[in-house]
């Protein structure tokens, strides 16, 4: 993992500083709330229905235990106890009082955390592959890539007043683990056929009011160009982006009225006339890449035979292993997910408790390693076969054993009404009752894979429009409403979910993605098609009838 | 209004004039693009200096070949949250070379100095009780850098390899 060297720890904590004097200023009144608005937010610092919001950065979503350890005390120290990790890597704090911010992140500061651009408009933190360093289908680690894009993006002078925030994401697998797709840009590593690294670029995507999937606007990035490419795309986004409606401010909806190839043209032009600006020395990259090299493994046999007899012997762990544990690319590990989707807790919500046993268990079993999914699950990414049993049983002592990561019951969720100012519907609430309907274990396994993803509001902070099945919470005269929209994926496979057609009440929308689901049921080609093939191969009319005209 | 350069008040030599405005004799100027184009000859034709006012929607792409007759170009900030002004001031400083000064006017908050003055802004006009700390602060609130700046000092990336 990365650590940071003094130029680092400098920057943090003259962070810190710089944001005491801001809030002094703000409390004594020399600045109005407007003008303290933007500042708060790129520490960090959310205004919400009740309370200040903090949400701390967790870069590309990678943790030491150490600071799992501090977000646990932040939790019981500052908050009630808990905290939420959210669809970017990044961990929430719903109820922190605005005199304890600069002391909080001052504690954070201890751990190389921060707050940082993880609001307001501009570059925000960068989210990655929570199997990075242990996928076997990976080219390279993105993560000293995602490093080096957050050094270069932090405090960056010229694009901290963007037209709008600006999301990146790095993968560098076949598979997307990271919803690339779906960011203003995303970034792939590939190898060309010299064998050189460099990256594949993709622009203007997001979700939010306009769903649009990214184009990729360059197959090869040089690594030597990566950041003078990034800030030639930046740049033209800053001088001509719109301004003059927020929800027309992304660069998803200037690369859309520009046209594709017209955007292209202009970053290309700012790219020729600058490249060679930001000097990332090979000596450097070669400095990060070597706090990414992978713990070194014990040398086991790819075959545990402690861990199949316990998968022979014990059902649950079984079904664990069957959802929750993913091969590692060294013989004799495996990729653990944790999942934070546990019957009648809040989707992505810990408690410092949980926190802390996730914490002792990297440690003791995983090389002290912890990663956050933008599908808001934790990963202990390397543990040795032998230990997966132990792991799961401390687990499920602590209520983190739930075995369905991808099912029915893992569901992608926004705070909603009863915690975001900006909502029009609640959704845990909602994601609560999916999963008590879907309860049954044994059940989720016939279904299969199958992404729920629910929002309170258009804004999409819950994914819906890539969600297999995707819920939006509106607010239709006085009266919440959800509305059902299948076939989406934030995956390689990007797609955008499709409306079904009038929406929900409250005490029907779980009827509704019942239906869907027992529709789908009956009508995939095998227990091996999934919910979004079948739905890909069938179309939606199937649905449509099974839920509105039957009634 | 006063006009801070070098963390300090300085004299202002230069006068805004609005587009219907007389033009003072002798006197340095500071106008609009839009009366530039329309007053083009008279305001070259003029024996005193001339300064130029962009809009935040004008990057200095617009007036390009005309860059080197102005001594002044001031960017406007119509309100703190449009950034437009620093891509502007870093595209007059390194892609125009544009030596004279850069000066930000409009929505100035104490905590945009400092990356202000990394994109090439020189000179602010700012209200007459806006806090000179403030541009004390922007000089020291961060030691180093990440990326280049209009400074040309080093970044991180390269002081750690000397």
């Amino acid at each position: 993992m990365y650590r940071y060297d003094e130029f680092d720890q400098t920057a943090v904590n003259e962070r810190v500083v710089q944001f005491r004097g801001q809030v002094e200023r703000r409390l004594k009144g020399l600045m109005t709330e407007e003008q303290f608005k933007p500042l708060r937010l790129m520490n960090g610092l959310y205004l919400q229905l009740h309370a200040y919001m903090l949400r701390v950065a967790i870069p590309y979503g990678t943790l030491s235990s150490a600071q799992m350890r501090m977000l646990a005390h932040v939790a019981r120290k500052y908050d009630k106890g808990y905290g939420h990790f959210t669809t970017r890597q990044n961990i929430q704090y719903n109820w922190p009082r605005l005199v304890d911010t600069p002391a909080i992140l001052e504690d954070l500061a201890t751990v190389q955390m921060h707050g940082i651009q993880t609001s307001g408009n501009c570059i925000r933190n960068v989210t990655s592959d929570p199997f990075a360093g242990a996928a076997a289908d990976e080219v390279e680690d993105p993560r000293p890539w995602c490093e080096i894009i957050r050094q270069w993006s932090t405090f960056h002078p010229e694009f901290m007043y963007l037209p709008r925030k600006f999301k990146i994401a790095v993968v560098a697998s076949e598979r997307d683990r990271a919803a690339i797709k779906l960011h203003d840009i995303g970034i792939r590593v590939v190898r060309n056929e010299a064998g050189e690294t460099g990256f594949e670029f993709w622009i203007g995507g997001g979700m939010g009011r306009t769903p649009i999937i990214a184009k990729k606007i360059k197959d090869f990035v040089p690594k030597a160009d990566l950041l003078d490419y990034a800030t030639a795309c930046l740049r033209v986004y800053n001088a001509l982006g719109r301004r003059d409606n927020i929800y027309k401010a992304r660069i998803k909806i200037l690369v859309h009225e520009m046209g594709l190839d017209k955007f292209a043209e202009a970053v290309e032009a700012e790219f020729a006339r600058t490249r060679g600006t930001v000097k990332l020395p090979e000596a450097e990259i070669a400095r990060i890449q070597a706090y990414f090299a992978l713990p070194a493994f014990a040398d086991l046999p790819a075959r545990s035979t402690a861990f199949e007899a316990r998968k022979f012997e014990d059902r649950a762990f079984r079904d664990f292993v069957r959802t929750n544990v993913r091969a590692h690319k060294a013989p004799g590990h495996a990729i653990v997910s944790i999942s934070l989707k546990a019957d009648g807790v809040a989707p992505g919500d810990a408690s410092a408790e949980q926190m802390d046993l996730v914490a002792d268990l990297a440690e003791r079993y995983a090389h002290g390693e912890i990663r956050v999914t933008h599908e808001q699950n934790l990963v202990l990414p390397h543990v040795p076969l032998d230990d997966v049993y132990d792991v799961w049983t401390a687990l499920k002592a602590a209520g983190l054993g739930t075995a369905n990561i991808g099912l029915v019951s893992d569901i992608i969720c926004c705070p909603g009404l009863d915690y975001c100012d900006l909502a029009n519907a609640r959704s845990i609430p909602v994601a609560e009752a999916i999963q008590r309907r879907f309860a049954d274990l044994e059940r989720q396994h016939a279904i299969g894979d199958l992404k729920i993803k629910m929002s309170g509001c258009i804004n999409a902070c819950g994914h819906h429009h890539v969600g297999h099945i995707g819920i939006l919470g509106v607010d239709k005269h006085g009266q919440e409403l959800y509305q059902l929209q299948l076939g989406g994926s934030g995956a390689e496979d990007a797609s955008l979910a499709k409306l079904t057609g009038a929406g929900f009440p409250p005490d029907r929308i779980v009827d509704a993605v019942e239906t869907v689901v027992e529709t789908y049921l009956s009508l995939r080609d095998g227990d091996d098609e999934s919910f979004l093939a079948c739905y890909r191969r069938v179309g939606m009319a199937p649905f449509k009838a099974a839920l509105y005209e039957a009634r | 209004m006063k006009l801070v350069k070098e963390g300090a008040p300085a004299a202002d030599a230069w006068t805004h004039v609005d587009d219907d405005g007389e033009l003072p004799d002798g006197a340095a100027v500071i106008v609009s693009l839009a009366r530039f184009k329309a007053d083009r000859d008279a305001l070259m034709g003029r024996n005193a200096p001339l300064g130029l006012r962009l809009q935040s929607h004008e990057p200095p792409a617009d007036v390009a070949e005309d860059l080197t007759r102005f001594e002044v170009v001031a960017l406007e900030f119509p309100v703190f949250r449009d950034g437009r002004g620093y891509t502007h001031a870093v595209q007059l400083r390194q892609r125009f070379g544009f030596d004279g000064e850069v000066r930000a006017v409009g929505d100035v908050l104490w905590d945009q100095i400092p990356n202000m003055l990394r994109c090439g802004v020189d000179a602010f006009e700012v209200a007459d009780d806006f806090p000179l700390e403030a541009f004390e602060e922007a000089r020291t609130v961060f030691t180093n850098v990440y990326q280049p700046d209009v400074s040309g000092r080093p970044t991180v990336f390269e002081l750690r390899h000397g």
